[in-house]
């Protein structure tokens, strides 16, 4: 029996173009990310079902309101009193006018503080609010 | 005059960590990035002073009240026979509107649900009234 001699022939794959991938990557990052604009509060959020995601991230104003009965826009804490007109403005702005709330309410808040919240909106009034429920996904 | 040449050294910079430095900026941006959706219900709140005169008819009064209890004209109901309930009464009637009624100590998470509720049965009229107590 003859033994034959398998020579192995080294094969490397060329790396030569890893840091252009790597670059590549590194500007598409770079180009997409966006600076997230406000904290907000600790909020639970509730779970529902039948949600719709938000139409592009501008023009949206947030309404945080915790358990705590802190309520706040735009990282600072404001009275119920307040909201009309902080609201106002936001509607009023000519560069970017706001066409949506999203009120991000924790789940254990009782509707006396939505309650306000929705009369202190509408006050607000040229037309007609529109407004998000901010919640989870539910589970199925 | 003896034109000496100039011998010049060539310097070059070593790049060979350029990979590294962008594999690093890499990382960075790829840990810190965050996809912030927002999502939930969506309603439109009219004006105020916009009270529209419906006929009492067209109506379905839905209350909620401190301790959870939903009743839907005048019975009560479950939460998860909501759904149900609506497709019936809106193959009934298709100009219907919901008109949804809580206390100030309900809780919000029970508003939530009823919305969402109404939202899963396709109802297009839903009406947020003023609460009591």
């Amino acid at each position: 029996m003859k033994f034959k001699m398998k020579s192995k022939i080294g094969t490397e794959i060329p790396q030569a173009s890893m840091p252009d991938i790597v670059f590549m990557l590194l500007i598409f990052f770079m180009v997409s990310t966006v600076f997230k604009e406000s904290e907000g509060l600790n909020v639970i959020l509730p779970d529902a079902k039948k949600i719709e995601k938000l139409k592009g991230k501008r023009d949206i104003a947030t309404i945080w309101a915790d358990r705590a009965g802190n309520i706040s826009i735009d990282d600072k804490l404001v009275d119920i009193g307040q909201i009309r007109n902080l609201v106002y403005t936001k509607v009023a702005d000519p560069l970017h006018p706001m066409k949506l709330v999203s009120l991000r309410v924790d789940r254990d808040v009782d509707m006396g503080v939505v309650t306000d919240i929705h009369e202190e909106l509408r006050a607000v009034g040229a037309t007609a609010l529109n407004v998000n429920y901010s919640t989870r996904t539910a589970a199925d | 005059m003896l034109l000496d040449k100039k011998k010049k050294a060539s310097a070059e910079i070593p790049t060979s960590s350029l990979a590294d430095i962008a594999f690093l900026l890499l990382i960075f941006f790829l840990v810190t990035t965050t996809i912030d959706t927002d999502k939930g219900i969506q309603l439109v709140l009219p004006e105020k002073g916009q009270e529209v005169k419906v006929r009492s008819q067209n109506i379905a009064n839905i209350l909620i009240n401190e301790s959870g209890l939903i009743m839907m004209d005048e019975q009560q109901i479950d939460l998860n026979a909501i759904r149900e309930r609506v497709n019936e009464m809106i193959r009934q009637n298709e100009n219907i509107i919901f008109s949804v009624k809580t206390m100030r100590g309900t809780k919000y998470e029970i508003y939530i649900d009823v919305l969402d509720q109404l939202k899963q049965a396709n109802a297009k009229r839903i009406s947020i009234a003023e609460p009591e107590g």
